[in-house]
């Protein structure tokens, strides 16, 4: 049967076509046109050609910075996603306790972004901070502020415990889900917790956790406020990452020719690895249904 | 009178009419393809990927693979991008043939 088609209701999505218009579309074409063009301020602006593209798309300083990013999402990803399905599993099916669970990791979610950084830059203090202070007490040499490995766990512990409730609580919708009658029918066929884990709460699993991951993935490949207030990018350069470094170069150095370059391109990967993203999982559904 | 100067001097963002042409031919390839999937709705079809794509898929893949071609290319070769839009030319055929 063919389903009737109606392109008149396209019409209700103009108001928000011409909202994002504004906000989005023509401040990324203006990104653009900077992109090509070089200025010395007073609004005069010289063309420049692809000299930005060319200088940006072989500087060091930008691939150092895309290294960076990509082994920081990579372990952001390697260590919350685990972990999220781990406390999915265990926190409790109903009542009360479930409940308290539920409130208790909805916490770090709520907290904004630049306050968990100043909590964790306080915390993390060896002169004055709780953990700074216990770990020198321990007599462990950890001071994030000159040394760039204590500065890379202190990010990446801080993200950890912001944004693994967000893994947590979309594998625990997952869950619950599933129909007892599942476990039951693996009870009777003496399927052991590994069997049961991985032929039944992972697969039912797998639609959140991957919108899980997509999530993460964006939020940490453009994380931004976090390590600004906790590291400001440093000690040196270790902990810029590229929206930290972009911002260092169109409005520290105001440099908006190079930086309009690098944040196209910056564009385009993220882009990039959404749109495979988004294939996969339609491609996931679709298969599902056949 | 160069065609790369800002098309109001000390106007508004510099506009320059590149750039406004690089814009205008997106629009107008969108334009073209959203009437083509009016008069001729699209059937998804399943190419070398392995994943199913309509016209408008395909025309996403090239428009986003060919800025990676180009970008490719200023690293390996720099300015002038001539060889890159031949190479871009054929990576457009090769996806509406068989992805």
């Amino acid at each position: 049967m063919a389903k009737i088609q109606n392109n008149k209701a396209w019409l209700l999505v103009l108001p928000v076509l011409v909202l994002v218009a504004f906000s989005a579309v023509i401040p990324l074409m203006t990104v653009v046109n900077y992109a090509f063009n070089d200025t010395f301020g007073n609004n005069q602006f010289f063309w420049n050609g692809l000299g930005w593209f060319e200088e940006m798309v072989r500087s060091e300083r930008l691939h150092a910075a895309l290294g960076r990013q990509i082994l920081f999402s990579g372990i952001i990803l390697a260590i919350e996603v685990p972990l999220g399905i781990f406390i999915a599993l265990n926190m409790p099916k109903r009542g009360f306790w479930a409940s308290l669970c539920l409130v208790l990791m909805a916490l770090p979610l709520l907290i904004p972004f630049n306050v968990v950084g100043t909590i964790w830059q306080i915390f993390c203090r060896i002169d004055i901070g709780l953990l700074g202070r216990g770990m020198t007490a321990l007599g462990v040499d950890y001071n994030y502020t000159n040394d760039a490995f204590d500065a890379w766990v202190t990010l990446i512990v801080m993200d950890v415990w912001h944004w693994t409730s967000l893994v947590a609580l979309l594998c625990y919708a997952g869950l619950q889900s599933i129909p007892d009658a599942y476990y039951q029918a693996a009870r009777i066929d003496q399927a052991n917790r590994w069997d049961i884990f991985r032929y039944i709460e992972l697969p039912k699993m797998s639609g959140v956790l991957l919108i899980a991951v997509l999530l993460r993935f964006i939020d940490s490949f453009m994380i931004y406020t976090e390590p600004f207030v906790v590291t400001g990018g440093g000690p040196g350069n270790s902990t810029t990452f590229l929206s930290i470094d972009l911002v260092k170069m169109a409005i520290g150095q105001f440099d908006l020719g190079p930086a309009a370059a690098f944040s196209l391109m910056y564009f385009l990967v993220i882009l990039l690895i959404s749109w495979v993203f988004y294939t996969v999982m339609v491609t996931r559904d679709a298969g599902g249904d056949s | 009178m160069q065609w790369t100067r800002p098309i109001i001097d000390g106007g508004w963002m510099a506009w320059t009419f590149p750039v406004a042409l690089f814009f205008y031919s997106l629009g107008a390839v969108l334009v073209v393809f959203s009437i083509l999937a009016i008069r001729f709705p699209e059937t998804p079809r399943r190419g070398i990927l392995g994943m199913q794509t309509t016209r408008g898929d395909r025309l996403f893949i090239t428009l986003l693979g060919s800025a990676f071609i180009n970008l490719i290319w200023l690293y390996f070769f720099g300015a002038p991008l001539t060889g890159a839009l031949i190479v871009c030319l054929l990576y457009l055929l090769s996806v509406f043939r068989w992805v």
